[in-house]
């Protein structure tokens, strides 16, 4: 049924995107950018493809961050046209992209504001996709509860902070776990909401965010270890949708190192190869020898590798599937990704880094 | 011959004084010779430190910009979280002073304290990243103080090492020539007041015996007179050599100045 009238509201929407979705690089132009000797170079190369001229009036030296920034914009200018032409339900499927970023400046301008630092600096800061009408007023919040009363009340996230607000003090431990407890908050009720959308929609943003939340719960285990995060208070930060739930968050929640964190992984199938330390990866360990790393870490830098691999993965097969919304999402997210790949390669022309020049993720 | 000399009295004591100091000074140059090459042994030792250092610094520095790119490749902009979280120094630089040779040097020890700074931040993901990135970053740090260390130590030892060989050289090239002229000029001179002795006292012996051989021949002459007169001159014969004594002594008295 719900094929049946896509089209109506959201068929010209979804024909943009898979149009944009043509013009994310391929791995011919990767390896040609990856031939690039010099940044200026690597900004010839570009122009040919759809970023077409978007570094041309940049002065020469070109810094890698100049090229993050504009590829950013483009991204930004991309959303911000769909958005403006969306309709329900997709409009509010789109602002539910912006709320990961909305959190990630709230907890940045907290940050800023209890240490008084200058807001128009850190406005500055913030990501485009997230910014919303009320944000400056965030720097004059003190506290939690002033921040949540004057403030986010207002915002879409309010009933996210609704959890931690309890929090009594501030402090710089606290933000990080306020940052998790609100995203986790955020995966549950974005899941919550694409159940509404229907079933095609939900089949595949379900798995998106289940895998979303289940890299969360790993991560956040691993990073754990060793800190003054006790057990309990990470059992909380833990996303209840993943398929590791609610087993392996109960597990993971115990878990004192990573060969436990690798046994819960092992039931599930995808997880299972993240793991392996046989396989060779492409992460070179040529310079391993002079940080004298031990094996966790360089499994733990390498998980996060095969997990961009994952995501890439999933958005990929989201494209698979016609009259549903999950195209917006996965473009967003392949676009996010694809300028990843494009800083990396840039910072590895700049650094001389050739040997890890082709750690990127290609999509196509 | 006639170099810098100092300007000094000659006598006997100036001699002695002048003497002693020469040797105080070869002693002096002898002693800053041992304590230049102590002090460019060492100045070599680090010079080669220092480039060893350096060329290290070159490749942690590389990697270390690279695992931030790493970060930034996992989680974004993570600055401004890691700038606002670190609290107290985890990394701090101890100084410490180390004596070679009399030349203090100072030299920089790390003092890390394991800090749980910014220790969730990443939580959610790429926190390996970021602490790997610490590492490095601490790693490059720990040189970069080690470098400092050398080339601070390499300057002031440059510094040392001018100004002794300065010493050296203004001792072995001034001071001891100087020294070693001013000793000839006073040997010169007290041998020639000798000489100028001997000749006077030479001229003074010759004179006397002029005068005393004049004395003789005039007394002579006298005695025949006094023969040719009377006949009974024995008498007066004794008392002619002690007037001769005292006539001699007389005369000296008369000619010797002091």
């Amino acid at each position: 049924m719900e094929a049946l009238f896509f089209n109506v509201s959201s068929g010209f929407l979804e024909g943009i995107v898979r149009g944009y979705k043509a013009g994310i690089l391929t791995q011919n132009q990767y390896s040609n950018l990856t031939q690039c000797e010099t940044l200026d170079d690597f900004r010839m190369q570009l122009s040919a493809t759809d970023y077409g001229n978007f570094l041309a009036n940049e002065p020469s030296p070109l810094s890698t961050s100049t090229i993050s920034d504009k590829a950013t914009q483009i991204l930004v200018d991309q959303f911000n046209f769909i958005r403006s032409n969306a309709v329900e339900p997709l409009s509010t499927f789109l602002d539910y992209i912006t709320y990961a970023y909305m959190i990630d400046n709230v907890i940045l301008l907290i940050t800023g504001t209890l240490h008084e630092r200058d807001t128009h600096e850190l406005l500055e800061r913030c990501h485009p996709l997230g910014s919303f009408d009320t944000m400056p007023a965030l720097c004059v919040a003190t506290n939690v509860e002033e921040l949540y009363r004057t403030v986010l009340v207002e915002t879409p996230l309010a009933p996210y902070f609704r959890d931690c607000v309890t929090a009594s003090d501030l402090d710089d431990l606290n933000i990080e776990i306020i940052r998790n407890t609100v995203y986790k908050a955020y995966l549950e009720d974005f899941d919550r909401y694409c159940s509404t959308l229907g079933s095609t929609t939900y089949d595949v943003m379900h798995r998106i965010l289940a895998f979303e939340a289940d890299r969360r719960t790993i991560n956040i285990t691993i990073n754990s270890f060793g800190t003054d995060l006790n057990k309990e208070a990470r059992a909380k930060l833990y996303p209840t949708i993943g398929r590791l739930f609610p087993e392996g968050n109960n597990n993971l929640a115990r878990a004192d190192d990573i060969e436990q964190v690798r046994l819960v992984c092992d039931n599930i199938g995808e997880y299972k190869s993240f793991f392996d330390t046989s396989a060779p990866s492409r992460n070179g360990n040529g310079h391993d020898d002079l940080l004298g790393d031990d094996g966790d870490l360089s499994v733990a830098a390498q998980l996060e590798d095969h997990f961009f691999r994952m995501e890439v993965h999933l958005n990929k097969l989201s494209f698979l599937q016609q009259f549903q919304y999950a195209v917006f999402y996965s473009y967003f997210k392949l676009k996010e990704q694809e300028i990843r790949s494009l800083t990396w390669i840039a910072e590895c022309i700049a650094q001389d880094a050739r040997d890890r020049i082709q750690d990127f993720i290609p999509i196509f | 011959m006639s170099g810098a000399r100092e300007n000094i009295f000659p006598t006997r004591m100036a001699l002695t004084n002048t003497k002693l100091r020469l040797k105080g000074a070869q002693t002096g140059h002898s002693l800053l010779a041992k304590k230049r090459d102590a002090l460019t042994t060492r100045f070599r030792a680090i010079l080669r430190k220092v480039d060893e250092a350096k060329r290290k610094m070159g490749r942690v520095m590389q990697l270390a910009s690279f695992s931030l790119a790493e970060v930034t490749y996992a989680t974004g902009d993570i600055s401004y979280l890691v700038q606002e979280q670190a609290k107290t120094a985890t990394f701090r630089v101890k100084a410490r002073q180390e004596n070679v040779s009399g030349v203090v040097l100072p030299t920089f020890e790390v003092d890390r304290v394991a800090g749980t700074d910014f220790n969730l931040t990443g939580l959610g993901r790429g926190g390996q990243q970021v602490l790997k990135s610490k590492e490095v970053y601490a790693k490059a740090v720990e040189t970069l103080v080690e470098l400092a260390s050398l080339q601070t130590a390499f300057m002031i030892l440059d510094e040392v090492i001018r100004a002794t060989n300065r010493r050296v050289n203004a001792i072995e090239h001034v001071v001891i020539p100087r020294l070693e002229n001013t000793i000839k000029y006073i040997m010169s001179e007290l041998d020639e007041m000798d000489r100028e002795e001997f000749f006077r006292l030479k001229k003074v012996q010759g004179k006397k015996k002029r005068d005393a051989q004049a004395e003789d021949a005039r007394r002579a002459a006298i005695a025949a007179e006094a023969d040719d007169e009377e006949d009974s001159a024995p008498a007066f014969e004794p008392p002619e050599p002690t007037d001769t004594n005292s006539d001699l002594l007389s005369s000296k008295d008369a000619d010797v100045i002091f």
